[in-house]
């Protein structure tokens, strides 16, 4: 009898979300969509003030990006956990930290990496000066994954629920926070012309920090709510 | 007596404040209370019914 | 020591501590009222005023303290859960739940006493600055646990849930203590630190600690009457609970 080895097991269950996902490709596109829409709403909104609309531009992306984030992580565990198979996993004889690793890592390849790629159009539509794309860019690439990781913990504590939705806002947004401020100061600084080290330090670390703690975290509260 | 109470012109500002932290303090007093006796008298009631269905 | 283990011990078994801490709370309750007194009379009577804020500083005789526990019932919150994590030691489990809403209730308490110091002396209810956004988040943190322990039907996975939830959060307490280090606040630095001098004149510092303490002397009471409540819902099938009703209802 042959046993898989770790990495196998990993690739194996990324590869195995990433083609469900692509086998429903046409729904891939809506984080994406709801990003860039509700982005749009903002100066419609605010009026056509270009000043005011460059002020608030970075933190509207970034609001818009956690609201997608909130949006698509239900999908994490929710049809493994109405089939069965989040059960499986949990039998696994690997641990299960690498599982929902691997599992987050797929979820973020296909809702949170899409994201960076509307910045540049997002930056447009809000006045962001060309400096600061870079910067977006780079604070979006960082901060999704930190996003699905921390999410991850809260979509695990409330994926036996039937109402969780609602309720993993409130677990999660509060907890997201820090990624929102460090991540606009970092593109507002970038504006000026100021570098940015500091802010992206401190989000490199957020992402090291979660990429540690968020998995055996999820795989408490999976072990938790399935119980 | 009334400087005290005034407050020297913040009144509105302290007397809520210490106003506030009464009714916190005594709200968290009153609801474990009440608490454990909601459910005394409900596990009381399912004793004596049982008791009663025995008989 | 191993007195200290035996006692640890016996607590962990739900009908010694529901007797023991029964008789634990009068103690708390009458000792968190007589400092209660002595803190508000030093504080409202025999302080001075404040030469820059005059009366208004008396504020900080709720504020502070509330603050502080709203810190303090957090930490002890996410060690318990940590304990009843690894240890799954049923009444430290109890302990998360029994302390989540007295928590939030100190800390809705910080920030509101906070705006009402604010207003006159900023000018301002509210300044989105490190320490009360971060305060704040800790508000949304507690409200959280509570929804999420409300919203799972069976208690006892709903106990270890928040425990979880509990231990993600604390990573939030050292940025509320230090973030008027970290950042520039409008909020004032600390004034009472373990090893320096405070810069608190000692007539105003003695209520502070008063109203501190009996804070915390509150918070042992009030903890223990809940999770006393909080456990005979749970062993509510159990035998030592049917015979301690029926006793009582002789």
């Amino acid at each position: 009898m042959s046993t898989l080895s770790l990495t196998s097991a990993f690739g194996l269950l990324l590869k195995r979300d990433l083609t469900l996902a692509y086998r429903r490709r046409a729904e891939l596109v809506n984080p994406l969509l709801f990003f860039v829409l509700v982005t749009a709403m903002f100066p419609l909104g605010i009026g056509n003030d270009p000043v005011l609309i460059e002020k608030v531009g970075p933190g509207v992306v970034w609001v818009a990006a956690l609201l997608s984030a909130l949006l698509s992580l239900d999908a994490m565990f929710r049809s493994d956990y109405e089939d069965g198979s989040l059960e499986q996993f949990m039998l696994s004889a690997h641990p299960v930290s690498i599982l929902v690793l691997a599992k987050v890592l797929a979820h973020w390849m296909v809702t949170g990496l899409p994201l960076f790629i509307a910045a540049p159009l997002l930056a447009t539509m809000l006045h962001i000066p060309g400096n600061a794309i870079p910067t977006l860019m780079l604070t979006l690439v960082l901060g999704t994954p930190v996003l699905s990781l921390i999410g991850s913990v809260g979509v695990a504590l409330t994926v036996g629920l039937r109402r969780g939705g609602v309720l993993l806002s409130l677990l999660v947004l509060p907890l997201f926070v820090p990624v929102l401020i460090f991540a606009t100061d970092a593109v507002h600084t970038a504006g000026v012309g100021i570098p940015t080290t500091a802010q992206i330090s401190i989000l490199s670390a957020m992402l090291v920090g979660s990429l540690v703690l968020a998995p055996p975290a999820t795989a408490a509260s999976l072990r938790i709510s399935l119980s | 007596m009334r400087e005290f109470f005034a407050m020297g012109g913040y009144a509105a500002y302290v007397w809520p404040s210490y106003a506030l932290a009464l009714i916190i303090l005594i709200g968290n007093i009153i609801a474990p209370m009440q608490q454990r006796k909601k459910i005394v008298s409900d596990i009381a009631r399912k004793i004596r019914r049982a008791r009663n269905e025995q008989k | 020591m191993n007195v200290f283990m035996r006692w640890f011990h016996k607590m962990g078994s739900p009908r010694y501590f529901y007797t023991v801490a029964g008789k634990m709370i009068p103690w708390f309750m009458t000792s968190f009222v007589i400092l209660l007194l002595f803190g508000l009379y030093y504080g409202l009577i025999m302080a001075p005023p404040d030469y820059q804020q005059g009366e208004s500083y008396r504020i900080i005789y709720i504020h502070v303290p509330a603050a502080w526990m709203s810190m303090f019932i957090y930490v002890v919150m996410a060690v318990s859960g940590l304990i009843s994590l690894v240890w799954r030691i049923k009444m430290t489990e109890i302990f998360v739940i029994s302390s989540a809403t007295v928590g939030a209730s100190f800390t809705f308490l910080a920030l509101v006493t906070g705006s009402l110091w604010g207003k006159p002396m900023w000018g301002t209810w509210w300044v989105w600055d490190a320490r009360l956004t971060s305060e704040l988040i800790l508000f949304f943190l507690y409200l959280g646990i509570i929804a999420l322990h409300s919203a799972i039907e069976d208690k006892r996975v709903a106990a270890r849930a928040i425990s979880i939830l509990a231990l993600v959060g604390v990573v939030n307490i050292p940025i509320i203590h230090y973030s008027v280090e970290w950042w520039n606040t409008l909020h004032q630095p600390a004034t009472i630190t373990k090893f320096d001098k405070p810069s608190m004149d000692i007539s105003m510092l003695i209520p502070l600690l008063l109203m501190a303490l009996s804070f915390k002397l509150y918070y042992g009471a009030v903890v223990l009457m809940r999770a006393r409540a909080e456990l005979l819902e749970r062993d509510r099938n159990t035998r030592w609970v049917q015979e301690l009703i029926e006793g009582d209802a002789k």
